[in-house]
């Protein structure tokens, strides 16, 4: 990408080594943003300690490293204990009961899709009745499908665009989001909103915004357009997306600011906006 | 670690250890039957839990999800395996100037799966029981075993061990991916047949646990009796001692791969459901479950089936240690227990090229 000059709009939040990411851009909110919103909420529930039960790729790694720096500035509670799964292990029996002899205040989980109902359901096999924590990844109705009853009351960090209905009137990304559930669950049925879906809409609503400005300054399919295309994105300022408010600049290519997680909590099989995080 | 805990992981192992065992047992069968090293042996599992899966997405009751309403892929893939299968093995009869035959053969290959196709046609919108869905699912998955056999390896059965195998890995591709096709990129997780738990003390154990181990002693008991007492069972283990003096002896080694891979179809599918319930299952699943009862299968040389049940435990037990003891190096300390075992073994019994 960096070679052909070429501006990538990711769909995950992967890191990159520094000046790797030049041209890249990420949709989906990086873990560090999303950490700041769980260690808030976690504060303020007067959670001490934390055990940590990831996915043992880059997604899991990511969010431990993210989780205990923001932890580590904002005062919030520390990692006592860190298990590893993989999405195809069958059983967590193992990480659960070390987690459980540990009785840390909360656990955070951090998989992916229909992969964290395991997890959350092998912990709380285990007897574990503190507060359990889930990562925007998960934010999608696989959870609940597969995890019935007993991922409810679970904490699952977003973006806004999975319950527009929900957020207060002056929710920068109320209107936005509204409209991406209107559209999506027109063309996929009620109920089928998820957090990926709405980082290609939000796709759509950069390129809105970039796509003229580069016009005016350059022939589409010069490398010249393209580059006017990177510096339209880097200066396009504070966009208002479905899943949050964007501002990228030349040195951030993450872009969510810290106005962007709220968080969710499973009650009774659907989602619930938990008024502390507004 | 405490002796509770030791023992909560043991019998969480063994739990692991019975399907392992299952899947060990099956790769040696077609090891010692056929020489191949069947590396698909893992998606009949996560065929048979996701077939049932789909079969269950039919019911009124769990309509919520219509678009996984459709009938399972596998159901499809059966029905054109079987047709291409019949179509070779028609043209091949009609070319040797039998027409009758040829129609015969069609036929046999053509009835289950058609007859698959309108049973769950007609059963989809009702909700059968969970009985009968099982049934199906079994009925729809172990043919799959000897239609691979047919397409795959039939004509192969006399090349080496290795092109065998390198026609498995292919076979696992393709299976891989259409089970993308057929199910989706996202997990399923099966009702538990028996939702009851016992505790014994701060032990406890799952009624799905219980219907695992009594269904993998089951079908051990089952096979040994097979092998033991009835003679298509000596015949197979005729074939796997010597393959010429087996034909020799009127025994088809077409037929005889058929039947082990129908078996081996059947208890990959059997595992399947077994574990459906008691995790989540992914279109790709099968092939990390198949290659630890591979691992169980090399701890018994590919040649003997008890050793491989007792390594498949023996895997379960190591796997769920090392989650309690390092749970990010756990794949890395199963897969490397085959390391001195693979010593030993050569050490034991030096190499000789008789292929």
């Amino acid at each position: 990408m960096a070679e052909s000059g070429t501006v990538q709009l990711m769909f995950s939040p992967a890191v990159l080594q520094a000046g790797k990411d030049n041209w890249a851009f990420r949709l989906p909110q990086g873990n560090a943003v999303m950490a700041h919103a769980v260690i808030e909420h976690m504060k303020k529930q007067g959670i001490k300690t934390v055990g940590f039960l990831g996915y043992t790729d880059a997604y899991g790694e990511t969010w431990l490293n993210d989780f205990r720096a923001e932890s580590a500035k904002l005062g919030g509670p520390q990692i006592t204990v860190v298990e590893r799964f993989a999405r195809p292990d069958t059983s967590v029996t193992g990480q659960a009961l070390k987690l459980v002899a540990a009785n840390p205040d909360a656990i955070l989980i951090v998989a992916s899709g229909s992969g964290a109902a395991m997890p959350h359901k092998g912990v709380i096999e285990r007897g574990y009745e503190g507060k359990i924590y889930q990562t925007h990844a998960a934010a999608t109705r696989d959870l609940m499908r597969i995890g019935g009853k007993d991922v409810e009351g679970a904490f699952v960090v977003s973006g806004p665009a999975l319950v527009p209905e929900q957020l207060p009137d002056g929710h920068p990304s109320k209107k936005v989001a509204q409209d991406f559930v209107n559209k999506y669950e027109k063309a996929y049925g009620a109920g089928s909103r998820n957090q990926f879906a709405g980082h290609a809409y939000d796709a759509i609503i950069v390129l809105d915004k970039v796509v003229p400005i580069a016009k005016a300054k350059a022939k589409p399919g010069t490398p010249e357009f393209r580059a006017a295309l990177r510096d339209a994105i880097e200066g396009m300022g504070r966009t208002v997306l479905a899943h949050g408010v964007l501002t990228y600049s030349k040195d951030n290519h993450w872009g969510f600011t810290i106005e962007t997680p709220v968080m969710l909590k499973v009650v009774n099989g659907d989602w619930k906006i938990e008024p502390s995080t507004m | 670690m405490d002796p509770t805990i030791a023992a909560i992981l043991t019998l969480d192992g063994v739990g692991n250890g019975a399907i392992y065992a299952l899947l060990a047992l099956a790769t040696v069968l077609l090891f010692a039957v056929t020489r191949v090293i069947f590396i698909p042996q893992g998606e009949f599992v996560a065929f048979g839990a996701l077939t049932f899966a789909m079969l269950q997405q039919g019911n009124p009751i769990g309509s919520l999800w219509q678009r996984y309403g459709d009938l399972p892929g596998t159901l499809w893939l059966l029905a054109v395996t079987a047709l291409v299968a019949a179509a070779i093995d028609a043209t091949r009869a009609w070319r040797q100037g039998q027409p009758a035959r040829a129609w015969r053969e069609a036929a046999t290959t053509l009835a289950l799966p058609l007859l698959l196709v309108l049973v769950c046609a007609f059963m989809q919108p009702r909700s059968w029981p969970m009985a009968a869905q099982v049934l199906l699912t079994l009925a729809i998955v172990t043919p799959l075993g000897p239609l691979v056999y047919r397409l795959a390896y039939q004509r192969l059965a006399d090349a080496s061990v290795l092109v065998l195998l390198i026609v498995s890995v292919g076979v696992h591709f393709a299976l891989t991916g259409l089970g993308l096709l057929f199910f989706g990129a996202e997990a399923f997780r099966n009702p538990p047949f028996w939702d009851a738990r016992f505790s014994i003390g701060a032990l406890s154990l799952s009624g799905q646990a219980i219907i695992i181990l009594g269904c993998s002693a089951a079908l051990i008991v089952l096979l040994w009796l097979f092998f033991e007492r009835t003679l298509r069972g000596k015949a197979l283990r005729a074939t796997a001692v010597n393959r010429t003096g087996a034909r020799l002896m009127g025994i088809s080694p077409a037929s005889a791969g058929r039947l082990s891979f129908t078996m081996a179809a059947f208890m990959g599918a059997l595992s399947g459901l077994l574990i459906g319930p008691s995790t989540s299952v992914y279109y790709d699943s099968g092939f990390l479950i198949g290659l630890k009862g591979f691992v169980a299968a090399v701890f018994a040389g590919l040649a003997s089936y008890p050793l491989a049940a007792l390594g498949a435990l023996g895997v379960g037990v190591i796997e769920s240690f090392a989650s309690y003891g390092a749970s990010a190096f756990k794949e890395v300390i199963v897969f490397t227990t085959i390391l001195p075992i693979l010593l030993w073994r050569s050490l034991r019994d030096p190499h000789h090229e008789d292929e």
